[in-house]
């Protein structure tokens, strides 16, 4: 095979980080390459250099053994590099013949390029209408978009950031049939992941990236999950302990529980039902954009409902808002750090009071007890081990796991007989990870009814005693997780949403 | 067929005429915002405008270089918000507000001197024998350029923003600046553009006051016409058309309103003459009731700073 | 070489507080050129506006002035800034300030010549309410039914003004006027009258509600859970929401004060030194306010320091005006200038530029 890409030293730094430092690597035509490493491990940097979005400080790319120094996105895609975003290139209130278009340097005109996107999409399984609003799509079919939108460009080497994190398994399946496909055609892949199975079934050969450095070059069919990840978290890692705490009489239950989403293209919950006890995990998959996060809003209690349909120890709480809700004891987390769980200009002491005002006693009379507050922040930064150089610093200057440990850390301490989290390690390096759940676990060792909603199986599968799915808004019966099949499971995720067709084989 | 001392042919024509100041800038502000930026200078670029066009026109006699003038000075006054809000991130409402109160200033500074003079005439564009039609002649026929110009614009911006690419790339930017930045575009330089036509389009509609519908210089010339432009556009659901319906119904009701002043109503003067006011903020209610998302582009008012 | 802004992970503390004297200082400067340009001589104008006021021949007279502008605008921009910290742009107080004195001045009038000691204080009340109503308006569309709330606030300032053209002409005319526009004058009512305290400072009771209401709110802002979920509400409102704040009743409370700050200011004025009501009694304090909330960097103590300032302008730009034929419309541009140089050089607090080789 004839090399495509070839990655030559190449530094990029950022003020206070080292994003890439002197990474080298190459990509041959009809290759499968995975980039493998943890989140901060500086994946997203290098594949953005290669993409023209940002410029390396020193290092040479050659493409086609011709140098290769995009200086803009336009300017990559002309010479046949796309990229598949994890985030942030759709737009929603745009259709998709539209969001195509503007992918593409020369678009036809929209009717013609209406059946290209029929045709292409045909061809390679993916099957989208081109007048639909992109709003409207699950996570699933967006990625279709953005994919499509790639192939009518003919790339010769195709970029994927974490391409499966919003997919059902059944979906990913489909999408790595479309990339075997393309890759048997010629095309080069540029395969983004932290998922180790995955690479090991897709991929030809792995770069391991840690903390911007290319730790280890290897064949992915060769080595075991466990050695990748070992190579790419740099440390042995354990795997959380579960105290089997008895499961006690029931804490949180939830009945018939229907709300409009006030999200633009939100989804509706419709008729929710489920039960937790004390002590219990309740694990909660599905593929993003399904109601995540309007349960969350639900039982936090930013969305209101009927007081009987949210009960906690049998005292009905529908009708409460956040603080009444606290009160009573639930506390959640949010899935948005930067926003919604916290106020990233506001410094951590101010988002400790954001929601321990009220069961920390940190209010007299309306008036703030900041003292207070800073101990309380004191207290977590120290529990948790949360990097920061004080209490006093803004949100927003710690990294995405730090402040994630300081804001489960937040929750956690409140002594709460009802904890509700959605997506507990999302952008989290694997350490904080692992000690994030283990602090989920022992609060449930310790008597707590957590509901933890997350799109990634092993983190459900690893601390749940029992598992449901949310789908359009509906949530599956919760069952036990001890001998639930990975089969069942992508059933109970509804499958890959009716939209599977026959696959051409190249 | 005069009713009640006010002839329907005669208002539907003078509606039209009157409604071009806010129709131009409304249409500006339309392209503004569906890029993503909220301009609440629009009433201080119009007062510039309206200053510039006078001045120029005056100078040079030529009231067509006049309304170049009005759009030229509105378009330099924008480039200040421009320059604030893409390159130094300053918030937009404040510095739409800062706009406003800039350009009421600049112009009455500079408007000094021009008050009493009478500008030159901006006349009916096509012959007599077309205008002096009945009925259609007034209402078709009867009008100076800038009432055509500002239909066609209505119509070239609804084909520009619904099938070209560069209507495209303007809706995609106002949509989401993420998105649009890891496309490659210049999130910025296109907002930058946007606003420097919104603020000539308002410059222009302001010189047509001064020009055409006054016709002469006084201070504080637009008398909140910028902001019912801004009321407009929210109306229209950021829609060109919609906008030309907005922009005829409120030159509709100023002309009534006059009319009905001159006519001697047994309404008070001062209760006619809120009536504009009035009207826009009924209008807003029924528009903004009950409906969350009414087509405001999604990244309206915010800022973009690539960060990495 | 570009030059590159870049997000500080902390906001600059230094650039917080040496952003309004740094945005002076350059609005001297333009404003200089600006003056230069207009024929006169730079320096004798700024220092005109700038010393004299409070140094020159006639300081015993104008430092009596200072308080009389600023506190006015003192009491209108810390309601405003209350609100704009939470994201609520009440852009009328104009007309809140118009109707406040209309309805105060009302409530006085109609007891015309009844001597009592109730008298003033009612007023101050009806004033507050005055201005509370109008301002209720917008708060309760916005609530109601989405409405834009700078939108609907603006429209009203111009009913207001056409109230204040009715009133002036006819429900509120001095009977004993003449045939003149304009109502009775309250120097002539001392139950209504709103006397000076302490006369070579300029102080009366609406400077004395300006200082105490910056306090007030200071201590709000800084050590109340109301004024957490002020300054909550504006930087993230979704985590607002979680924190448990009712977007609506945010809303309803920061457009109730302020509309009541803006009334009362109108009320202190209409019964102090305006004197009465007039077709032309308001003199753009409200929108003047707008800018003193934001050269106060919306900090209530920074309010009462703008508020001088901007006092300065207004006392020393008459003085520039009588002395030098500076036109007062310059006075309005040199205000404009000084809030756009204050925009543009607060991106220092959150960024820093940075020299940066390419385009990247």
């Amino acid at each position: 095979m004839t090399e495509l890409l070839r990655v030559d030293g190449v530094t990029k730094a950022y003020p206070g980080v080292v994003a890439n430092s002197d990474v080298s690597f190459a990509v041959s035509e009809g290759e499968i390459h995975a980039l493998l490493g943890e989140n901060g491990a500086g994946k997203s940097t290098l594949v953005k250099m290669i993409y023209g979005l940002v410029r390396p400080d020193s290092g040479a790319m050659t493409l086609r053994g011709a140098p290769y120094q995009p200086a803009k996105p336009a300017e990559a895609r002309r010479l046949g590099v796309a990229m598949v975003f994890q985030h942030f290139s759709l737009f929603e209130a745009l259709n998709v013949a539209e969001n195509v278009a503007l992918g593409m340097e020369n678009p036809p005109p929209m009717r013609e390029l209406a059946a290209k996107i029929r045709a292409v999409s045909e061809e390679y399984g993916l099957p989208l209408d081109p007048s639909r609003m992109v709003g409207d799509l699950s996570a699933g079919e967006r990625q279709r978009v953005e994919i499509i939108r790639c192939l009518l460009q003919d790339p010769k080497l195709l970029i994927m950031d974490e391409p499966t994190s919003v997919l059902t398994p059944q979906e990913v399946e489909i999408l790595f049939r479309t990339l075997r496909q393309l890759a048997s055609e010629g095309t080069a892949i540029l395969y983004i992941s932290h998922k180790l199975e995955e690479i090991r079934t897709l991929c030809d050969e792995a770069t391991i990236l840690r903390r911007g450095k290319v730790v280890a070059t290897c064949t992915p069919r060769d080595r075991t999950a466990r050695e990748m990840a070992e190579l790419m978290v740099g440390a042995v890692l354990k795997t959380p302990e579960r105290r089997p705490g008895a499961k006690g009489a029931v804490a949180l239950g939830v009945s018939d529980l229907s709300v409009a989403s006030p999200i633009p293209f939100g989804t509706s919950l419709k008729g929710v039902s489920f039960t937790v006890a004390k002590g219990e995990v309740l694990g909660i998959a599905g593929v993003a954009g399904n109601g995540q996060d309007e349960l969350l809003l639900a039982l936090s209690g930013e969305l209101r409902s009927g007081a009987d349909r949210i009960r906690i120890d049998g005292q009905p709480v529908g009708d409460l808002g956040p603080v009444g809700r606290r009160r009573v004891g639930l506390v959640a987390a949010p899935e948005d750090r930067y926003g919604h769980a916290a106020a990233p200009d506001m410094s951590l002491v101010e988002n400790a009071f954001l929601t321990a005002g009220v069961r920390r006693g940190l209010t007299k009379n309306g008036f703030v007890d900041w003292a207070g507050t800073r101990a309380f922040a004191e207290e977590i930064i120290k529990a948790y081990d949360v990097r920061t150089p004080g209490p006093d610093v803004a949100a927003r200057a710690l990294s995405g796991g730090n402040l994630q440990k300081f804001l489960m850390g937040r929750e956690l301490m409140q002594g709460a007989a009802v904890i509700v989290i959605n997506q507990p390690t999302w952008g989290v390096d694997a350490a904080a990870a692992a000690a994030i759940r283990q602090s989920i676990l022992d609060r449930a060792g310790e008597g707590a009814a957590v509901v933890v909603i997350s799109q990634d199986l092993d983190e459900l599968l690893e601390v749940s005693d029992s598992f449901a799915v949310l789908n359009a808004g509906r949530l599956t019966k919760p069952r036990p997780v001890e001998g639930l099949t990975m089969d069942e499971i992508g059933l109970m995720m509804g499958g890959a949403h009716g939209m599977e067709v026959a696959h051409h084989v190249g | 067929m005069d009713i009640g001392g006010i002839n329907p042919v005669i208002l539907i024509a003078t509606l039209m005429a009157s409604a071009v100041p806010i129709l131009l800038a409304a249409l500006g502000e339309t392209v503004v915002e569906r890029a993503g930026v909220l301009n609440l200078g629009v009433e201080g670029m119009m007062v510039i405008g309206a200053l510039g066009g006078f001045v120029v026109a005056v100078q040079t006699g030529s009231p067509v270089l006049g309304f170049v003038g009005g759009a030229v000075a509105g378009a330099v006054l924008s480039l200040i918000f421009a320059a604030l809000t893409q390159v130094f991130l300053a918030n937009q409402v404040a510095t739409g507000l800062a706009l406003t109160l800039f350009g009421l200033g600049v112009s009455s500074l500079g408007g000094q001197g021009y008050n009493g003079i009478k500008p030159p005439s901006t006349g009916q564009l096509l012959p007599d024998a077309l205008a002096d039609l009945p009925v259609v002649g007034p209402i078709v026929f009867g009008h100076d350029w800038v009432v055509y110009f500002s239909i066609l614009m209505t119509a070239v911006l609804w084909w520009v923003l619904k099938s070209t690419r560069v209507g495209l790339i303007i809706r995609a930017v106002g949509e989401s600046h993420e998105a649009a930045h890891a496309l490659g575009y210049k999130v910025n330089r296109i907002r930058l553009l946007c606003i420097a036509f919104g603020g000539a389009m308002a410059g222009m509609g302001g010189a047509y006051l001064s020009l055409v519908r006054v016709p002469q210089w006084v201070d504080g010339i637009t008398a909140g016409a910028g902001w019912i432009a801004l009321a407009i556009v929210v109306f229209a659901s950021w829609k060109p058309w919609r906008v030309l319906i907005g922009a005829y119904l409120f030159g509709g009701i100023t002309v009534l309103q006059l009319n009905l002043q001159v006519a001697g109503s047994i309404i008070p003067v001062e209760y006619l003459s809120m009536a504009p006011y009035l009207i826009t903020i009924l209008v807003l209610v029924i528009m903004s009731a009950g409906r969350k998302a009414n087509g405001a582009p999604a990244a309206l008012g915010q800022n973009f700073h690539a960060s990495r | 070489m570009v030059l590159r802004l870049e997000k500080r992970p902390t906001p600059s503390r230094f650039w917080l507080y040496a952003t309004p004297p740094v945005a002076v200082l350059l609005t001297m400067v333009m404003g200089g050129l600006l003056f230069a340009l207009m024929g006169k001589n730079p320096f004798e104008v700024i220092r005109t506006i700038f010393w004299d006021p409070i140094f020159g021949e006639f300081a015993f007279y104008l430092r009596g002035q200072l308080l009389v502008k600023a506190g006015p605008l003192i009491l209108i921009a810390i309601g405003l800034a209350l609100g704009f910290r939470a994201g609520i742009w009440n852009i009328g107080a104009e007309g809140q300030y118009i109707m406040g004195a209309i309805i105060g001045a009302s409530v006085g009038l109609a007891v015309f010549p009844t001597e009592s000691r109730w008298i003033f204080p009612a007023m101050v009340i009806a004033g507050a309410f005055g201005g509370w109503v109008w301002a209720m308006i917008p708060a309760i569309l916005k609530t109601r039914f989405n409405t834009n709330e700078i939108l609907v606030s603006l429209m009203l300032v111009y009913v207001a003004e056409t109230i204040l053209a009715k009133a002036s002409t006819g429900f509120l005319k001095n009977p004993e006027g003449m045939g003149f526009p304009g109502s009775r004058n309250f120097s002539s009512y001392p139950a209504a009258r709103n006397d000076f305290i302490y006369e070579p400072l300029g102080l009366h009771w609406g400077g004395v509600a300006a200082l105490v209401t910056a306090v007030l709110a200071f201590i709000l802002l800084t050590r109340h859970q109301v004024g957490f979920q002020i300054r909550l509400a504006g930087q993230a409102p979704r985590a607002a929401r979680f924190h448990g704040v009712n977007p609506a009743r945010l809303v309803v409370l920061c457009m109730g004060i302020s509309g009541a700050l803006a009334g009362l200011a109108g009320l202190f004025e209409v019964a102090g030194p305006a004197g009465q009501i007039s077709i032309d009694f308001n003199t753009g304090y409200g929108f003047t306010a707008i800018i003193v909330a934001f050269l106060g960097r919306l900090n209530p103590l920074g309010i009462v320091l703008a508020g001088f300032l901007m006092a300065l302008t207004y006392v020393g730009g008459e003085m520039a005006s009588t002395n030098l034929g500076l036109p007062d419309a310059a006075i309005q541009v040199f205000q404009g200038m000084l809030l756009f140089f204050l925009l543009a050089v607060d991106v220092l607090t959150n960024y820093r530029f940075r020299l940066a080789v390419g385009a990247h």
